[in-house]
């Protein structure tokens, strides 16, 4: 991998690693990250991939990766990927491979499955120290089910499950999962937040996670049209939106240090953001939600200021 | 190398030795734990060259396992009934996946009541899954098998997983006297394992475990595997064959003790068998002329050895280590099946016993053989016996009045 730092999205890698042709939907904030991904990661690499949309991208006899595949099972890929990296290792050392035909191993998977399920098995892995990748597409929900409430879901978002009504007019009442921070308590040597609408930022922590041995981990903000409810046109706009707005912040941890690696000049209101979904139109209509529009906008300026990086 | 007092989880990890496994994803659990601490303590102090790493749970050890294998490497695996429930959903998937690994399941009764006990429910709970099941009386058989199980999963015509079964405490923790074969002989029975069908490296990129969406399609991979698991009914006996030129021990698909002028026949598995043969001949001292069938492979199913062997019998007790609650013995209803079409078939007698590492008294296998002999006299077949004695009776009583039950 070239590991030298870009400047503009004209530096970006030519290479195409995923073709199109892919049954994900228009407007994918989560195939957008993938493709960058892939051009910071080249061909020779194996995907671990965990049950979530992108199970979908390889159904037999089609794939769209020029890399290797292997789908497991919603809990396990980061296990999956131990088992492929500690044989691949195997092999090298006892002649069986050259060391030229080693493989990258990645891991891929949906908020739920990172957020929710395979929490313990990622766990195992970072504790571990295996050197692997790990990219998270969070579109904040169980996506390829329909939409349901998941460990990654905002407050205040509607889900298939936590449906706004009467009794429950805020939508979800429970707080967005910290997994940055739970990643994070395990030191691993990187970690790192990214969104498909800063793939200069994408592609320079892809290139800087490249010298350390061990996990490298990557959380995705990835705008879902279904799921949101926006135009597909939007998908980039919104990803945009949400880092903007400071509700996403970008940023790197190395060995368990933190820094942002880009903070915006003036934050946007948060209702910038909200007003583009479906997900939150009950805050604004038929009764704009006063309160719980405030008390968002004040979680972000809580996060941004413990960082003293508010303005 | 010669004899040695194994317990059969030393028998178990002998085997994993012996056939120079590459990678052990391990997780513990009694009673298997002494599996993986044995190869642990090899590899550690360099007697076997492999590649062993604790995982978090039973889940992601199966996972790892079946990942490696997929990837071209030779793995071993170990777990026991609940173990081996929490990684079931990927027992089926790695099957999916065609990787021919070897596992070692030692029974123990699955909870609700949570119990150290033996028991087969564990095991036959996977017996839809894809595995082949070996399962064993002795811990010389154990260590066998495993060295079978790789010849036999890594055939191309089989590519499925083997799973070989030996009971918690009566066999897992029982010393006998093992004969340990030497590594070359070994060698010359199994082969290298060299994947041609799945692998992962650098410029030979492929997919694995990739979703199907259609029944059609869906329906064309699970045939696959049944018809690979048929397969390996021929592939065992040349293994069986093979083993037997190398090392000179015959093993079959059943085994057969006293049965060829038996008219009566007590069905069994594992360990408890050898309670079994002490009742057939304690039995034939009686002028009853009894007989036992031990079956050894489960999966693939030896019907055709089974058909064989109880051909012309008066009478079949089928005794079940195991209880599908609402229905009865497992093993029952899969001889039923095997003998229904059958010209003469014998009538098929149900016995559950042995649940949770209950004894099987010599009181009990009399009462099955009055039970045999009195059916085949009135041709009345009753619903399944729940095994159970005056003794026992009394213990549990007593228990409950301590609880305060009674």
């Amino acid at each position: 991998m070239d590991t030298a730092t870009i400047r503009s999205i004209r530096e970006l890698p030519a290479e195409e690693n995923m073709l199109p042709g892919t049954p994900a939907c228009a407007g994918c904030g989560g195939l957008l990250t993938l493709r960058h991904c892939l051009k910071a990661l080249g061909e020779k690499i194996v995907i671990v991939n965990a049950a979530g949309c992108f199970t979908l991208l390889s159904i037999y006899p089609f794939t769209p990766f020029k890399n290797s595949w292997l789908y497991t099972a919603m809990a396990c890929a980061p296990a999956g990927a131990q088992g492929v990296r500690d044989a691949l290792d195997i092999l090298i050392k006892k002649g069986k491979i050259e060391p030229e035909e080693d493989l990258k191993v990645v891991v891929l998977t949906g908020d739920g499955s990172a957020y929710d399920m395979a929490l313990s098995s990622t766990s195992g892995a970072i504790y571990r120290n295996l050197d692997f990748y790990y990219i998270c597409y969070d579109n904040e929900a169980y996506g390829n089910t329909g939409f349901q409430h998941s460990g990654a879901t905002p407050f205040a978002s509607r889900t298939a499950t936590t449906p706004p009504g009467r009794t429950r007019p805020v939508g979800s009442q429970l707080q967005k999962k910290n997994l940055f921070d739970i990643w994070n308590s395990h030191r691993p040597p990187y970690l790192a937040t990214i969104s498909p609408a800063y793939p200069v930022d994408l592609m320079n922590k892809f290139r800087k996670a490249e010298q350390f041995k061990g996990p490298k981990l990557f959380i995705s903000h990835t705008p879902c049209p279904p799921g949101w409810g926006f135009d597909p046109s939007n998908s980039v706009r919104l990803a945009k939106l949400s880092v903007e707005t400071g509700l996403w912040p970008l940023k790197e941890s190395v060995h368990g240090k933190v820094e942002h690696t880009f903070v915006p000049k003036k934050f946007k209101p948060v209702e910038d953001y909200l007003k583009e979904q479906e997900k939150f139109a009950h805050l604004f209509k038929p009764v704009r939600q006063e309160d719980t529009l405030k008390s968002m906008q004040e979680m972000v300026n809580g996060y941004w200021r413990r960082y003293k990086l508010l303005p | 190398m010669g004899k040695e007092m194994l317990t059969g989880n030393g028998a178990a990890a002998w085997g994993v030795r012996l056939a120079e496994v590459d990678y052990i994803p391990a997780y513990p659990i009694t009673p298997q734990t002494e599996i993986i601490e044995t190869i642990a303590k090899w590899i550690s102090e360099g007697s076997m060259d492999a590649s062993f790493v604790t995982m978090d749970s039973e889940h992601s050890m199966v996972t790892a396992a079946g990942a490696a294998s997929a990837t071209g490497v030779r793995v071993f695996t170990t777990t026991s009934s609940q173990g081996l429930l929490y990684g079931f959903e990927m027992l089926y998937t790695v099957a999916g996946w065609r990787v021919p690994l070897v596992m070692v399941n030692v029974s123990r009764g699955l909870s609700s009541p949570i119990t150290l006990g033996p028991d087969h429910n564990d095991i036959l709970a996977l017996r839809d899954t894809g595995f082949l099941q070996i399962h064993c009386e002795t811990c010389q058989e154990v260590l066998d098998s495993i060295l079978m199980a790789y010849k036999l999963a890594e055939d191309e015509r089989v590519l499925l997983p083997v799973m070989v079964n030996m009971d918690g405490f009566y066999l897992s923790f029982t010393r006998e006297n093992v004969e340990i074969p030497d590594v070359g002989t070994v060698r010359s029975f199994l082969s290298e394992y060299q994947p041609e069908h799945a692998f992962f490296k650098a410029g030979q990129p492929m997919a694995q475990g990739v979703a199907v969406l259609g029944g059609e399609f869906y329906s064309y991979f699970k045939y696959q595997m049944h018809l690979a698991s048929q397969n390996a009914l021929d592939v065992y006996k040349e293994v069986c064959g093979e083993f037997e030129k190398k090392f000179d021990r015959k093993y079959g698909t059943i085994e057969e003790y006293m049965l060829e002028d038996a008219e009566y026949v007590l069905v069994m598995t594992n360990s408890f068998s050898t309670l079994g043969k002490a009742a057939v001949k304690r039995a034939r001292e009686k002028g009853i002329k009894a007989g036992l069938l031990r079956l050894r492979v489960l999966r693939p199913f030896p019907d055709p050895d089974i058909k064989n062997a109880l051909k012309g019998k008066k009478a079949v007790a089928v005794i079940d280590q195991n209880i599908s609650v609402g229905k009865g013995g497992i093993i029952y209803s899969e001889i039923g099946g095997c003998l229904f079409n059958e010209k003469n078939r014998p009538l098929l007698l149900s016995f559950i016993g042995g649940l949770g590492g209950k004894n099987i008294s010599q009181e009990e296998f009399e009462f099955i053989f009055d039970k045999i002999v009195s059916a085949v006299d009135t041709e009345i077949v009753e619903p399944p016996y729940l095994l159970y004695t005056e003794n026992e009776w009394k213990d549990m009583t007593k228990l409950k009045e301590t609880a305060g039950k009674e």
